[in-house]
């Protein structure tokens, strides 16, 4: 029902993040705020309430002095295909209210609030934390509110929400599009507000179902892996690393296991 | 079944010729009757007395002239209600456009009198009440509608370009938005003439969606 979803061709898009090159500042949280009218608080110590669209992790490799080595690791959502990339994600099949469904055109998972009644199946669903909730309706100082985004809908409480890959963007260069009388976007014509934001620029953003984008190439280099790579969720947010450690954290190794060379687990269906 | 047995067997015991009496035959009648005025009273309430006590009437704060207005321009309805070089719909105009032509009084126009007076020489946005008012949540793109789809203006919003006067806004009192959303059929059956205003429900999105392309689309494309 959900595949007859395509007359034009389809796109995929995702995001490569190169950890060799993330200093950890934050720079990408803090556009993502802005942009997407990410609500916060005056106090925001306990990172289990923080609403955040992208969140940078830190990573150690636990050793003493003079072996210490940190990595920063920006996550936002995964945008998820699936197993056998049908967009089976695993927040979808489990949303009892059609509050969240995959986009066959593009690839992102989108998140209705209006449509969300707030039972959380999805954040228990999601293997990457990527979805919040909002246990507060938004509290925005002074005159903030002024300032929101009026291509983000803000949300209310009670209601779950997560990355979109800024899909307004995506909206609105869509519109130009059409405007011009074109039927494709340019690669920079469609950027996320956390690539843009990015200082040294370790996040690409891209169709990665394009031989013209960077992403295209780049998911395929050698340094590339994903998160949880074995629970088949297929995500479309790519991480480089030249660390064997930083990949190891990204999935639950055994100790005799090596990343990249692990045994292939069944396929379901 | 028992009881009324037993109220047969008094009445019966009390005034055995009453039985099958004209009087009580007609005394069902009535009860029916009663019931069916009431029913259809009800009903007529519901139809006619709800929706106006359901939606708040309001003017435009301007009886603007659309058939006039179209006469003078070059560029039909994108005269005024323009793209911009974004892909972006401007929607309603505001007084900087309108303030190209009518920076002061050219008709005498009472309207146009007050326009120019209470809006154009203080300088204040007109309140203009806008009759498709979707909510926060939506996403919809004109240019994807009129340019994508070579869609007219009159096939969502009616034969506004030659209507003389501006139309009574009817507000819901509970949801706040238009009636032209739900429609102005209550019940929702039937489609609305050809010239009136489409209602803009996510059901009539989903609708058309399905006719004209085949599926009704992801909740993206219509959401934000």
């Amino acid at each position: 029902m959900k595949e007859q979803n395509s007359h034009t061709n389809a796109k995929r898009y995702g995001m490569v993040i190169d950890l060799d090159k993330c200093t950890g500042c934050g720079a990408c949280m803090v556009a993502c705020y802005s942009e997407n009218n990410v609500p916060f608080k005056t106090d925001e110590t306990n990172k289990l309430d923080s609403i955040n669209w992208i969140r940078v992790y830190k990573l150690t490799n636990n050793k003493p002095y003079p072996d210490t080595e940190i990595c920063y690791l920006p996550m936002p959502c995964m945008q998820c295909d699936g197993i056998g990339k049908h967009g089976h994600s695993p927040c979808v099949s489990v949303c009892p209210a059609v509050a969240t469904d995959y986009d066959y055109d593009t690839g992102i998972v989108s998140q209705i609030y209006t449509r969300c009644f707030g039972c959380r199946y999805c954040m228990a669903a999601c293997p990457y934390h990527a979805r919040k909730f909002n246990w507060w309706d938004p509290k925005w100082p002074a005159d903030t509110e002024k300032y929101l985004s009026p291509n983000v809908s803000p949300r209310m409480r009670g209601v779950v929400e997560k990355c979109s890959f800024c899909f307004h963007r995506y909206q609105l260069a869509r519109e130009k599009a059409y405007l011009e009388k074109r039927q494709k976007l340019e690669e920079q014509e469609y950027q996320t507000a956390c690539t843009q934001a990015c200082p040294v620029g370790a996040i690409t953003f891209g169709d990665l179902n394009n031989k013209d984008h960077a992403v295209y190439k780049l998911k395929n280099d050698p340094r590339a892996f994903r998160l949880l790579e074995r629970l088949q969720t297929n995500p479309k947010v790519y991480y480089l690393t030249s660390k064997n450690w930083v990949r190891r954290a990204g999935d639950n190794y055994l100790a005799h296991e090596e990343p990249g060379n692990i045994t292939k687990v069944k396929e379901h269906h | 079944m028992s009881s009324t047995d037993k109220n047969q067997t008094v009445s019966s015991e009390a005034a055995p010729e009453a039985k099958d009496s004209p009087a009580s035959k007609s005394s069902g009648w009535a009860v029916f009757m009663f019931f069916m005025i009431g029913f259809v009273g009800s009903l007529l309430a519901g139809w006619i007395l709800f929706p106006d006590l359901l939606y708040s009437k309001k003017e435009q704060p301007i009886d603007f002239n659309h058939a006039v207005h179209l006469s003078v321009v070059y560029d039909g309805c994108n005269s005024c209600h323009y793209f911009r070089e974004d892909g972006t719909f401007a929607g309603m105009p505001d007084l900087n456009s309108c303030v190209d032509c009518h920076m002061d009084v050219m008709t005498g126009d009472p309207e146009e009198v007050k326009f120019v007076e209470e809006y154009v020489q203080p300088g204040i946005e007109v309140p203009w009440l806008n009759h498709s008012k979707q909510p926060d949540c939506v996403f919809f793109s004109h240019a994807a509608h009129v340019i994508g789809a070579d869609m007219s203006c009159e096939s969502c919003h009616g034969n506004i370009g030659t209507s003389e006067h501006t139309r009574t806004y009817e507000e819901n009192r509970l949801t706040g938005y238009s009636r032209d959303i739900w429609g102005h059929s209550i019940s929702r059956l039937g489609s609305p003439e050809p010239g009136e205003p489409r209602p803009m429900k996510m059901n009539d999105c989903a609708k058309c969606h399905l006719e004209e392309t085949g599926h009704k689309g992801a909740c993206f494309q219509c959401h934000k």
